[in-house]
């Protein structure tokens, strides 16, 4: 209670015969951004969906601060569809006025908000054009004002970065960060995983409806396979095929990646590299988000 | 930044008037509504101001001169009865030759000499006016006729005048008065063209938010059932002005230019009818038109989804005015006015025409009225099941079915 966390607990969906959630349950604490990965059509527009209440969930439910969302809660809900929304042929100020309304906001302080997002996000100069006369990347930063305009307390954005040029990228990047560090609860889903590594405190990957890991980027490192980078000039092809626990992931000239299994110890690697001469480099390998993610989904797809 | 936030809960009333508050503006600006309203109501003016030309004041002005001055009452009369509304002026023979020349008047009757007249024109007799004048000299050599005889021309007039056929009706006619036959046409092409064009702004206007994909944005804070109203209620809203504004202003001008002669209570009921009939009409296709065009998610699509529903809208219309202006006893149209599909393009113009019975006024009405809670209903359903599945076309029926 009164955490102001966003819970999605045991959410499932399915559509006809086929199941677009199974059991999909992840937490974003205040003041976290939360990065939402996955393969297209895995189930992050969907969870989205529901968690907005355009979608109805047919079990589970999705808590704010403790409470069921329900309609009223859900206005304090800052949304940004993938399918990117507003009215073509109405002006960018009046529709952001019109949608800070709908939320809840007076029609005063609804226009000071539009003012203030149409300022920050550099689109104040457009307020009285019609949306569909804006570029895409201007129309990608007034979608981002609506989500922002009612002065949110969750943000929940459906691949808010995709299609936009990497100055939009830094613009769009500090908002979020400034908007978690408000401590609010920010969640959003991303193809651009160096992005996701670079912003997230915590990320969440999720196939075929199911979140499979769940945890900071370091957190997951552990929980994966230990990666060991050995250069030992000395060594002969095939000197680590005999330790126990240990697969030889590339060898490339003199450099030996090796996978360890769990609770080899990584000193008695060392000491077998030792064995064959010298060893010029010997480290254990940070995996990058990229290659956790490929490792979980098609560890995952094996099995 | 995080200025306090105000009471954030929307209550159900003030989703529907900002949804269509936003209607409203919206359509006040677009100018496609401007000029039709504009334009109808120029054409209405226009048509009064026509039919008091061609009807107002006299066909044809006769002179008389001082020694024809006794036929101008019996010209009159003769006129009349042949439909010919006619002035006669008096004039000495030398001033009317000269009127005719320049056309100031249309004939001058000259001499009269035993069932004779003679008359002056400028080059030819208008057919009308010959008939009446030929009715006059019949006349007038039947009178001498009778003189000649030992009879009194007025006695005998005064007889032949008394000698009518006596109707013997087993059911009352309504007098249809000719004037309101035509009021009722008028009605029914404003409340068929206001029915077509708010009815397909509501059906376009749920295919914009659809194609648009605003829809989303909207719903994650509004339910469908509050943006399915705000829009019905803002497009019906301004679509009730313009009925107001356009059927006072036409019937004002049509009783200031004394186009209409009928009482002032009954072109106001006449306007009040077509704005109940406007608002029931507009409730009733609107619902249907805004479930249908949530099943399309293409502009395209909306004229082919809405069609079926269109169709009654059109058919009333159509049998209406080419059946009721000729014929406002029929007993089809009767029975098909009472029916609520067809009761909003057919009610209000017999409504006009006069002589509906009370009962079938009211019995039209209450039917409408119980069927647009269930469209409400049945238009709410179709609406949220389908207005979030974009792409192809929603089949009627897997919209029906819950989400």
């Amino acid at each position: 209670m009164g955490d102001g966390r966003l819970e999605i607990d045991a959410v499932s969906k399915r559509f006809g015969d086929v199941v677009a959630l199974r059991e999909m349950s992840f937490d974003v604490r205040a003041g976290e951004l939360f990065g939402f990965v996955g393969s297209n059509g895995a189930g992050k527009t969907t969870t989205m969906r529901i968690a907005l209440g355009v979608l109805a969930a047919d079990s589970g439910e999705v808590r704010f601060d403790g409470q069921p969302v329900t309609l009223e809660t859900r206005r304090l809900i800052g949304y940004m569809p993938e399918e990117r929304g507003l009215y073509p042929k109405m002006k960018v100020g009046e529709q952001l006025v019109y949608l800070a309304r709908l939320h809840g906001l007076s029609n005063g302080d609804a226009t000071r908000s539009m003012v203030e997002w149409t300022e920050r996000l550099g689109v104040d100069g457009r307020r009285d054009d019609d949306v569909q006369n804006l570029s895409l990347g201007n129309q990608q930063r007034v979608q981002l004002a609506a989500a922002l305009v009612h002065n949110p307390s969750i943000l929940v954005l459906d691949e808010p970065f995709s299609g936009l040029d990497p100055l939009a990228v830094e613009v769009m990047s500090k908002v979020l960060l400034d908007k978690a560090s408000e401590g609010i609860p920010v969640v959003f889903s991303s193809h651009q995983l160096e992005l996701v590594e670079r912003l997230c405190h915590r990320v969440g990957i999720i196939r075929s409806g199911q979140m499979v890991a769940n945890g900071t980027v370091d957190e997951l490192r552990a929980s994966g396979t230990t990666e060991i980078v050995v250069d030992a000039p000395g060594a002969p092809v095939g000197w680590a095929d005999r330790l126990n626990g240990v697969t030889v992931r590339s060898h490339d000239g003199v450099r030996t990646v090796l996978a360890l299994g769990d609770g080899v110890d990584d000193q008695a690697v060392l000491a077998a590299a030792l064995a064959t001469g010298p060893v010029t480099e010997f480290s254990r390998r940070r995996q990058s988000l990229t290659e956790l993610y490929r490792n979980v989904v098609t560890q995952e797809e094996t099995v | 930044m995080n200025a306090p936030r105000g009471d954030v809960r929307l209550g159900s009333w003030e989703a529907v008037s900002l949804v269509a508050g936003r209607e409203v503006r919206t359509k006040l600006r677009s100018k496609a509504f401007i000029v039709t309203t504009a334009a109808t109501l120029l054409l209405l003016v226009g048509f009064a101001l026509v039919m008091k030309l061609i009807s107002g004041g006299s066909d044809a002005t006769i002179g008389v001169t001082q020694q024809t001055a006794t036929l101008a009452k019996p010209l009159e009369a003769a006129a009349g009865a042949v439909g010919e509304n006619i002035d006669t002026v008096t004039v000495s023979e030398q001033d009317g030759r000269s009127q005719v020349a320049d056309e100031s008047i249309d004939a001058l009757v000259v001499g009269n000499s035993g069932g004779e007249l003679r008359v002056v024109v400028k080059k030819d007799l208008d057919d009308k006016l010959r008939n009446a004048l030929n009715v006059l000299a019949g006349q007038l050599a039947l009178n001498q006729e009778i003189v000649d005889l030992g009879g009194d021309p007025a006695q005998v007039n005064e007889a032949v005048a008394d000698a009518t056929v006596s109707v013997e009706p087993l059911e009352e006619p309504f007098p249809y008065d000719g004037q309101q036959l035509v009021l009722g046409a008028v009605a029914g092409i404003l409340i068929y063209m206001s029915l077509l064009l708010n009815g397909q702004m509501v059906a376009q206007g749920v295919v914009e938010e659809k194609s648009s994909r605003v829809v989303e944005l909207l719903l994650s804070t509004i339910r469908p059932s509050q943006l399915m109203a705000g829009k019905v209620v803002g497009i019906g809203f301004v679509g009730l002005v313009q009925m107001i504004v356009i059927g006072g202003v036409g019937v004002a001008a049509a009783i200031a230019f004394d186009v209409l002669t009928i009482s002032i209570s009954t072109a106001v009921g006449t306007v009040i009818w077509l704005i109940v009939w406007y608002i029931l009409g507009f409730l009733m296709y609107s619902l249907l038109f805004a479930g249908l065009a949530a099943l399309v998610s293409r502009q395209e699509d909306v004229g082919g989804v809405i069609s079926p529903a269109l169709m009654f809208v059109i058919v009333g219309y159509i049998l209406g005015i080419s059946v009721l202006p000729s014929d406002p006893d029929n007993a089809l149209v009767g029975a098909l006015s009472i029916i609520p599909v067809f009761a909003p393009t057919l009610m209000p113009m017999r409504l006009a025409m006069g002589g509906v019975p009370g009962w079938e006024a009211a019995l039209s009405v209450a039917l409408v009225a119980v069927l647009i809670p269930v469209l409400v209903w049945l238009a709410g359903r179709i609406y949220a099941n389908a207005v979030m599945r974009s792409g192809a076309r929603v089949r009627l029926r897997d919209a029906l079915r819950t989400a």
